[in-house]
């Protein structure tokens, strides 16, 4: 009975998806969009307008996009607890992967924060360079499951990233502009030293993102198997 | 172009319907790997750098790593091979 | 054949893929794949949105301005839909792991069974052993003294 009446709910969702798609005025003009491509590079300064969105144009959506990671990440922390020390550990790994850990350790270091620090200019930023962080900071812990990330340092590291975040956004009102107004100067288009204060608040997303991602994947592989 | 979009979209709805219909979690996992890889390939066919370059790094990296640590921690970590 | 209606039906058919699988499925890590697969269709449809055929990426590359540029609003909505979809994927896999240690099992209507005897055990209330079992032996009066 169970079985016939989720069918019957899926056929009416489809029928519901079909009506709406067949309203939505696929036609229209995006005319925010046109409206911000053409004004994002003299009013921001950032070569790339996806940045300019993210950070300049709906900085607000970000702030709240972080509040949601962070509180994932801590309600999945107090969720798993604390593993029991002394509990059996999963052996090391193979010599590839204790090999690939350490060889690719500093190379995901680099291309992580080559592509958090190029946000502005080429397709990248916080959100990208912060996954290839945490993978970085990840890895070893996988290679060697003995070993354990510093987890109050991680914390710590995250905690002041997304205060810095506010702080930059809390200073564009020292000056009476609105909240997480872009400020310093614009700088020349395209050069790493453009865009004003984007670099700096994408570093801070960037830190914060690894950071919270790390901790949870190392809290996730220290939970002991249960039987 | 139509070609190559027509190609990734039968790739991805065939993956799709394997992660569901598939018996083994870790190849449901592979499947849900490929339909990341595949939404990634879209992304850029549809020029959007940004998102693609965020799906392939989170999709089917973090995204398959989260699985397979906790299929790991479940015991789910094998393939029954009863022939 | 028309790219759009290509694009379109593998966003639609990956969110009904999606929906299938949350609905018909019986273990709680193959709904958890469900869910990955609907958050997936979900970004796919909102990209596709403002897609036009002829369009650039919006990213300036070497001082040369395209004419037509890609509408960079719902590609930014969609890089921060993705990460938010792997955190709560992230919660939901920690509590799948508690489910796993409180009731042994993940198979949802075996935890929802138990998750019923563990409630109606603190709670002091018998469960009835099938749900055609009749409540109490006779009519039921007010007072209800009598019951088995």
């Amino acid at each position: 009975m169970r079985r016939i009446a989720s069918i019957l709910f899926l056929v009416g969702l489809g029928v519901l998806i079909a009506a709406i798609y067949q309203q939505m005025n696929l036609t229209s003009e995006p005319l925010v969009g046109r409206a911000i491509n053409a004004a994002a590079a003299k009013q921001v300064g950032a070569a790339n307008f996806v940045t300019a969105v993210v950070l300049g144009y709906r900085g607000a959506d970000t702030l709240l996009e972080l509040t949601i990671l962070f509180t994932a990440a801590t309600a999945g922390g107090l969720v798993l607890g604390r593993p029991r020390s002394g509990a059996a550990r999963d052996p090391d790994a193979g010599p590839i992967l204790l090999a690939g850990a350490d060889l690719f350790f500093p190379l995901f270091l680099v291309v992580g924060l080559y592509i958090i620090l190029h946000g502005h200019l080429t397709p990248g930023g916080g959100f990208q360079g912060g996954v290839i962080l945490a993978a970085a900071f990840f890895v070893p812990v996988l290679a060697r499951p003995g070993t354990s990330l510093d987890q109050p340092l991680v914390s710590a590291i995250e905690g002041l990233a997304g205060a810095a975040f506010i702080g930059i956004g809390l200073l564009a009102m020292l000056e009476g502009k609105p909240f997480l107004t872009p400020l310093l100067d614009r700088g020349d288009l395209g050069t790493l030293t453009s865009a004003g204060s984007l670099p700096l608040l994408y570093v801070a997303v960037g830190l914060k993102v690894g950071a919270e991602l790390a901790g949870l994947l190392a809290q996730l592989a220290a939970t002991e198997a249960s039987d | 172009m139509d070609i190559l979009v027509l190609i990734t979209v039968i790739v991805m709805l065939a993956s799709a319907a394997g992660v569901l219909l598939l018996k083994e979690f870790l190849s449901a996992l592979a499947a849900l790997s490929v339909v990341s890889l595949g939404l990634s390939v879209l992304f850029v066919i549809l020029r959007a750098p940004d998102v693609a370059m965020t799906e392939a790094a989170i999709g089917a990296g973090l995204g398959s790593l989260l699985f397979a640590l906790a299929l790991r921690r479940l015991g789910l970590w094998h393939i029954n091979s009863k022939n | 054949m028309h790219t759009a209606l290509i694009l379109y039906t593998g966003a639609f058919g990956l969110i009904v893929i999606g929906i299938a699988g949350i609905v018909l499925s019986t273990h709680l890590i193959r709904i958890l794949f469900g869910v990955a697969l609907l958050e997936a269709g979900t970004n796919l449809l909102l990209l596709l949105a403002t897609w036009q055929d002829g369009a650039a990426a919006p990213i300036i590359v070497a001082g040369r301005v395209p004419v037509l540029m890609a509408d960079p609003v719902p590609q930014a909505l969609v890089l921060t839909a993705i990460v938010i979809g792997v955190g709560v994927l992230a919660l939901a896999l920690s509590l799948a792991l508690r489910v796993q240690r409180a009731y042994g099992t993940l198979d949802i209507r075996a935890v929802r069974q138990r998750m019923e005897q563990a409630i109606a055990a603190e709670a002091g209330v018998e469960l009835p052993s099938s749900h055609d079992a009749p409540v109490a032996v006779g009519p039921v009066t007010a007072g209800r003294e009598g019951q088995s």
